[in-house]
C-alpha cells in the first residue's frame, strides 16, 4: 500500500472542509492516510482529522500564512518520513504550494482532480480542461506523486485513524514573499468554494438594489452568494463572489442560477454542480440547457413566492 | 526595469471543443493569446511605461505559437523569444517551464508576469514551477502590482480575503482578472508587429515531462431537467420547493 499525506487547511482553530476531503480521499485510496495541518490553531484539528482515518497529523503554527514556509514544511516531511502520495485540496493555497512541492521533491503534479483512483501504485484523475469543454484523464510518470483535489466534489467518510500528534516547526523568516497586511473579505456566510448549496445573480438582476434577493434567498437557504462576470464587472457585488472562468470554480449540491443566462465563461465555474437550478425569463437562455430545473418566468415575479414558499417549507 | 512576459497560446474561449479518439480536434479552432497572459502583458507594458526598460514576451510551442508573440508585439512588447519544443503538451507544466528556465538562462529580468492560470488546462503551475527552479518568489493572483528599484509590492486575492505581499526581485507575479483592462492594439502596432523578428530557441524536453496523458473525453451530458410549468410564477415557485424537498431531497 502507498504511503499517503492528506495535506488540510485550518484557521483559528477552525477545520478547512477541505482537510476532510483529502483525508477522506487518502483513507480511501490507501488504507492508511498521515495528514498535515499548517495554521493558526491547527493542533484543534487533529481529534477531527482522526474521525476521518487520519493516524499520524502533523501540526505547525504558520501566521501569516506563507507559501514558500508552507510548502517547505510540506517538502520536509515529505523527504524525512516517506510518503508516495501527496493529496492537496485545489484551494487557494493548494494552487499556491502544490507545484512548489511538486518541484521541490524533483516530481510533477497533477491538479484538480474530480475523480481519482488508484491503478497499481499509481495515482488515476479525471479533470475538467477548456473550460469544463472536455476532460482529461492523467498519471504521474514519476514520484513521489502530488495532486490536488476539486473542492466539494470528492466524498467525505468516516474511519476511526490514530490522530496522533506531531509538532513540526514552519520557519518563514528566509521567505523572499512575505505577507506584509490581510483584509478580511467575504463576511460571515459559508465560503463559496465550500458551499453545499450556492445562489447566484446575473445581469437580469438589473441593478444593485436587487442583489438583496439574490442575498435573502441565500441566507434562507444558509447557501453562498456567488455572481457572473457582468454583475461584478458593473460593480453590483465585490468580485469576491464572482464564479467563472474568470472567478471561482464551485461544486455545490445545488446551484441556482438567478437571471443569469449561461455563457460559456460562467458555466466553467458551476458546471460541476451537481443539480442547477435556472429562473430566466428568457427560454432560450443557454443556461436551461444544463439545469435540472428551469423556471422560464421574470425573476421579480418568481423570488418573491420562492422566499416565502422556502420559509414555510424551512420552518423559518 | 526589464519584464519578461510568459505567453501560452490557447484555443479562443469561445471555441468549440472537440474529441476524436481520445484526443483535441483542432480543426477549425481559433488560437490566441491566454486572456490572462494578456493581462500579465498590459501590466509589463505599463511598469514600462513608468520606469524604462524592455518587455520580452517568451511562449512555449511549435511554430503555431510565433501568432501570439505577434499579438504581443502588436500590444507593445519590444521582444519575443520563441522555444520550439517537440511534441508540445499543453499540460505538461514541467515541461513548459524547464523550457522557459533554458531559454532566459543569464538574462536579467527583475519582474516576470504570467496569466494566474492557462485558459487551456487551468493549472497555473508554470510560474510555480519555474520559480521554484530558479529560487524567485511567486506571489499570485495578483490585483494591484507596485514595483521599486529593489521589491515589488503586490496586492493579491488570498484565501478568505485581499493579502498585501512585499517580495524581493527577481519575483514572478501571476495576474488576476481585474488588475487591469488590456489595451487594444493600435493598427501601427498591428503594422509594426508583422515585420519584428521573433527570436527563435530549442529546448528538448521529452526527458522532462512528468505527466502521461491518458486521453481525453467529451464532457458528460447532463441528464435532462425539466422546465417547471404553472399558472403563474407563485404556483411555480411552489412546485420548485416541492421538487427541491421531494425529487432531489437537498433542502
Amino acid at each position: 500500500m502507498p504511503k499517503i499525506l492528506a495535506v488540510g487547511e485550518i484557521s483559528n482553530g477552525v477545520l478547512k472542509k477541505a482537510s476532510r476531503e483529502t483525508t477522506s480521499v487518502g483513507k480511501r485510496l490507501g488504507g492508511a492516510v498521515d495528514a498535515i495541518l499548517l495554521g493558526s490553531g491547527a493542533s484543534a484539528g487533529v481529534a477531527e482529522l482522526a474521525k476521518h482515518g487520519a493516524d499520524t497529523v502533523y501540526v505547525g503554527e504558520i501566521s501569516p500564512y506563507n507559501g514558500e514556509a508552507y510548502a517547505k514544511a510540506v517538502v520536509d516531511v515529505v523527504k524525512s518520513k516517506g510518503y508516495d502520495i501527496i493529496i492537496l485540496p485545489h484551494s487557494w493555497i493548494g494552487r499556491d504550494i502544490s507545484a512548489r512541492i511538486a518541484t521541490a521533491l524533483n516530481t510533477g503534479v497533477i491538479s484538480d482532480a474530480t475523480e481519482i483512483s488508484l491503478e497499481g501504485d499509481r495515482v488515476k484523475i479525471r479533470k475538467p480542461v477548456y473550460s469544463g469543454k472536455a476532460f482529461v484523464n492523467l498519471k504521474l510518470k514519476t514520484s513521489p506523486q502530488v495532486v490536488t483535489i476539486r473542492p466539494n466534489a470528492h466524498p467525505i467518510s468516516e474511519a476511526a485513524g490514530a490522530g496522533k500528534a506531531e509538532t513540526i516547526t514552519v520557519d518563514a523568516s528566509s521567505a523572499k514573499a512575505k505577507e506584509v497586511k490581510f483584509e478580511a473579505k467575504g463576511g460571515t456566510r459559508v465560503p463559496l468554494t465550500e458551499a453545499d448549496i450556492v445562489v447566484s445573480g446575473g445581469r437580469g438582476i438589473k441593478g444593485p438594489e436587487n442583489f438583496p434577493l439574490i442575498e435573502q434567498l441565500a441566507d434562507l437557504l444558509g447557501a453562498g452568494v456567488g455572481a457572473t462576470r457582468a454583475v461584478v464587472d458593473a460593480g453590483w457585488c465585490d468580485h469576491t463572489l464572482q464564479i467563472g472562468q474568470t472567478g471561482l470554480t464551485v461544486s455545490p449540491t445545488l446551484y441556482i442560477a438567478v437571471g443569469i443566462s449561461g455563457a460559456i465563461q460562467h458555466m466553467a465555474g458551476m458546471g460541476s454542480s451537481k443539480y442547477i437550478v435556472a429562473i430566466n425569463k428568457d427560454p432560450d437562455a443557454p443556461i436551461f440547457k444544463v439545469a435540472t430545473y428551469g423556471i422560464v418566468d421574470d425573476l421579480f415575479q418568481v423570488v418573491p413566492p420562492l422566499k416565502e414558499e422556502l420559509k414555510a417549507a424551512l420552518g423559518r | 526595469m526589464n519584464t519578461l512576459v510568459l505567453i501560452k497560446q490557447v484555443p479562443d474561449t469561445e471555441a468549440k471543443i472537440n474529441v476524436v479518439g481520445g484526443k483535441i480536434s483542432e480543426a477549425g479552432i481559433k488560437w490566441t493569446i491566454s486572456p490572462y497572459d494578456e493581462i500579465a502583458l498590459e501590466e509589463a507594458i505599463r511598469i514600462k511605461e513608468k520606469s524604462g526598460g524592455t518587455v520580452t514576451a517568451i511562449a512555449v510551442g511549435d511554430d503555431s505559437v510565433q501568432n501570439a508573440l505577434r499579438s504581443a508585439f502588436a500590444m507593445g512588447a519590444d521582444i519575443a523569444i520563441h522555444v520550439k519544443v517537440e511534441n508540445y503538451q499543453m499540460l505538461d507544466s514541467f515541461g513548459i517551464a524547464k523550457a522557459i528556465a533554458s531559454a532566459i538562462e543569464g538574462a536579467d529580468y527583475k519582474v516576470i508576469l504570467a496569466g494566474r492560470q492557462g485558459a487551456d488546462s487551468d493549472n497555473g503551475q508554470v510560474p510555480y514551477i519555474l520559480g521554484t527552479l530558479k529560487g524567485w518568489p511567486v506571489v499570485p493572483f495578483a490585483k494591484k502590482v507596485e514595483v521599486s528599484a529593489d521589491k515589488a509590492t503586490i496586492v493579491c486575492e488570498a484565501e478568505g480575503g485581499e493579502a498585501t505581499y512585499e517580495a524581493s526581485l527577481p519575483v514572478i507575479i501571476t495576474a488576476n482578472a481585474g488588475l487591469n483592462e488590456p489595451r487594444y492594439p493600435s493598427l501601427k502596432g498591428i503594422m509594426a508587429s508583422k515585420k519584428k523578428p521573433i527570436e527563435s530557441k530549442t529546448a528538448d524536453i521529452s526527458a522532462e515531462t512528468k505527466i502521461e496523458v491518458l486521453g481525453f473525453e467529451p464532457p458528460p451530458a447532463r441528464p435532462a431537467g425539466r422546465i417547471i410549468d404553472g399558472a403563474d410564477a407563485a404556483e411555480k415557485a411552489r412546485a420548485l420547493v416541492k421538487a427541491l424537498r421531494e425529487e432531489i431531497k437537498v433542502i
